[in-house]
């Protein structure tokens, strides 16, 4: 599914390296968690993968299905099945979280080549995937994010992942600002969309997310690099013990 | 004292272009003062207070220069809404293309009939809202509209109108120069809605009178387009008694040149005064302007100025929005807004916010900022599949948002959302 070689990234502004030669392989299917210690290059790994401005990739490949996600706009990159589920969703006043969705499915819809959904078949299908988030009506009715709680913009997230159907999602430490209700939801909403063919990457700090979305696979990051794979125990070990030990035996 | 000789040259070059129309004494009357006024201040420079920020060089010219015509397939503005249709060609009224001057609750006239009548309601309006609106910031081109004024609609609201009243201005001439006047008038505890739309002339000059009796409603709905390098000064006076709403919403598309006045006076109690607008431009050559002075000279009264502009490749608004608050105007609520997207680092937006408060019992606030696109929501909107165009457009329409929804009829400012979204497709 998501196939990364080597990737070194530096920021566009300074010169300053943060991924310094990233491997990953991701199957179809699959949950990998990456954890690792704040400055490790998590979220910068996933803001390239999605296209953000301001980094420069010096070296090495990221390719989704065989595309090379690299070369495409970011929403070129939506429309191949690339979704970030952001760590700071952003407000955006004065556009309702409803047109969004809509404008979003169909935008992707459309530069895929089907048919966009009529109004009647979109609603149905948000007020039903918004149910099981715990989204009520006026939250979709409200501009996107805006006053929204902590764990409300979360579950945004997750509905429009659940609306978009993407083949990769990436979730930029979804836990974070999230009481355990709140995680579970999200966790819950996450598992739904778990099938054979959609992988997910999830980055976080701690454990505790993955005691309720199992990954299959657990990297440890530090200092731009995967510095260590194992198996689910792998977070264990983190909870346990901390950064530090792992850290030292790489070292 | 006498005028700079410069500003007496140039009024006295542009009034020997004018002709003044013959009507009844007391409309006669009312032209001689208006232009006796005009003289007495002459035509604006850039050294003017108020027009530091937009150059009145083109408008005091002897003679409008030329503007193409923009040609559209697009159906007329507000085409679904049931309303009285009146047409004005180059600030010509064209009776054949225009509707029975009559709906339920309102007299319409002509405003030549009317100021040809010896006896006419409009005698204690036209001219005299103008007149009290020049102090204390002088207002030239609106002496000079009441002076010479060629065309235009009386409206007396007798109870609540039952459809929208919708002057329209076409533009078919590139040389036109029309100066046109409307008087409304809403009597006590009526209510009327006033669409305006259009492009108007190569050169526009049009000035509302609006008095609005207590517990009258006035709404205003205006949308002024799309010829490119037509030029416009409109002023709105308007006065407004107890218990009273009045609401005005201007969107300006193009136009080398708008200048937009509304000079708003409460004077009776627990009145709401609204005035809104939005304008987009495009180009070196768009210059908007809006000025905008509430005076509060009563108890309990709210005042509501909210003003946004979108500006590209080198385009320049204006936003001057005073609240005068005069002294026993006790528990006044005043708030002004006024911002700009700037789509690039050419465009500029100047903005002169004032408040000037005599009372102690008020509650008046006031912004104006500006800015670019917001690149976050830019990339937020891109990562969930919208192409680039369409998630500018996007945040471009909800930046807009604000303003209109100040237009309280929803299928009116659907209507303007739709214009609004057509023309950032041509433009982004």
């Amino acid at each position: 599914m998501l196939n990364i070689k080597g990737l070194q990234v530096k920021l566009e502004e300074e010169d300053k390296q943060i991924l310094k030669g990233v491997d990953l392989k991701i199957e179809p299917g699959s949950v990998h968690a990456i954890m690792g210690p704040n400055g490790s290059g998590k979220s910068t790994l996933s803001y390239v993968l999605s296209g953000k401005d301001g980094y420069e990739v010096t070296y090495g490949s990221a390719q989704l299905e065989g595309a090379d996600l690299l070369d495409m706009e970011p929403e070129e990159r939506a429309a191949a099945g690339l979704f970030l589920a952001f760590q700071y969703p952003v407000e955006i006043p004065g556009v309702g979280n409803m047109t969004f969705l809509r404008t979003a499915v169909n935008a992707q819809r459309k530069s895929r080549g089907e048919e966009e959904l009529s109004a009647g078949d979109f609603l149905k299908e948000v007020r039903a995937k918004a149910k099981s988030l715990s989204i009520d009506a006026d939250m979709l009715k409200r501009p996107v994010n805006v006053g929204f709680s902590g764990g409300e913009k979360k579950r945004n997230e997750i509905l429009q992942m659940a609306m978009l159907e993407p083949k990769m999602c990436i979730l930029d430490e979804t836990d974070s600002g999230l009481d355990v209700d709140a995680m579970k939801l999200v966790a819950e909403g996450v598992n739904a969309l778990r099938s054979e063919g959609r992988s997910f990457l999830v980055i976080t700090h701690y454990q505790r997310l993955l005691d309720h979305i199992q990954p299959d696979v657990v990297h440890i990051m530090a200092d731009g690099r995967i510095v260590k794979t194992g198996g689910p125990e792998l977070a264990l070990e983190v909870e346990n013990n901390g950064y530090a030990d792992i850290l030292a035996e790489v070292a | 004292m006498a005028l700079a000789k410069l500003k007496a040259d140039v009024t006295e070059a542009r009034l020997a272009r004018l002709a003044m129309p013959d009507g009844a004494g007391w409309a006669n009357a009312a032209r001689a003062d208006a232009l006796a006024r005009l003289q007495a201040m002459g035509l604006p420079s850039k050294r003017d207070e108020y027009w530091k920020y937009t150059d009145p060089t083109s408008l005091n010219a002897p003679d409008a220069p030329e503007a193409a015509l923009f040609h559209s397939d697009e159906s007329p503005l507000f085409d679904a809404v049931d309303r009285v249709r009146i047409v004005f060609v180059d600030g010509v009224f064209d009776a054949d293309a225009s509707d029975d001057l009559s709906a339920e609750g309102v007299e319409i006239e002509r405003l030549a009939d009317a100021m040809a009548a010896d006896i006419h309601w409009v005698k204690d309006v036209y001219g005299v809202l103008e007149a009290r609106g020049q102090t204390p910031v002088n207002r030239p081109f609106a002496a000079m509209n009441t002076a010479f004024a060629s065309d235009g609609v009386v409206i007396r609201a007798t109870a609540k109108v039952s459809k929208p009243i919708n002057l329209i201005y076409l533009h078919q001439d590139v040389a036109s120069d029309a100066i046109l006047h409307n008087v409304v008038k809403v009597e006590a505890g009526a209510e009327v809605t006033l669409l305006e739309t259009g492009p108007a002339a190569a050169r526009f000059s049009k000035q509302l009178e609006v008095e609005v009796a207590d517990g009258g409603t006035f709404h205003h709905v205006r949308a002024q387009g799309r010829d490119h390098e037509r030029r416009a000064v409109t002023h709105c006076f308007a006065r407004i008694g107890a218990g009273s709403t009045f609401k005005s919403f201007t969107l300006t598309f193009n136009g080398v040149l708008t200048r937009n006045d509304c000079i708003i006076e409460i004077v009776g109690d627990e009145a709401v005064a609204h005035v809104a607008g939005a304008c987009v431009g495009d180009g070196r050559d768009f210059h908007h302007d809006d000025t905008v002075f509430i005076t509060h000279d009563a108890v309990n009264c709210e005042s509501r100025q909210v003003f946004k502009k979108v500006l590209r490749n080198g385009a320049t608004g204006v936003f001057q929005g005073k609240i005068l608050v005069k002294a026993g105007a006790q528990k006044t609520d005043g708030y002004q807004i006024s911002q700009s997207l700037l789509l690039d680092d050419d465009s500029q937006f100047l903005a002169k916010p004032e408040l000037e408060i005599y009372a102690d019992d008020v509650a008046c606030s006031h912004g104006s900022t500006s800015g670019a696109i917001d690149e976050e929501a830019l990339f937020y909107l891109r990562s969930r599949g919208l192409p680039e165009k369409d998630a500018q457009s996007l945040l471009t329409l909800a930046f807009v948002a604000e303003a209109l929804e100040e237009i309280e009829d929803e299928a009116l400012a659907d209507d303007l959302r739709d214009r609004l979204e057509g023309w950032l497709a041509r433009h982004t």
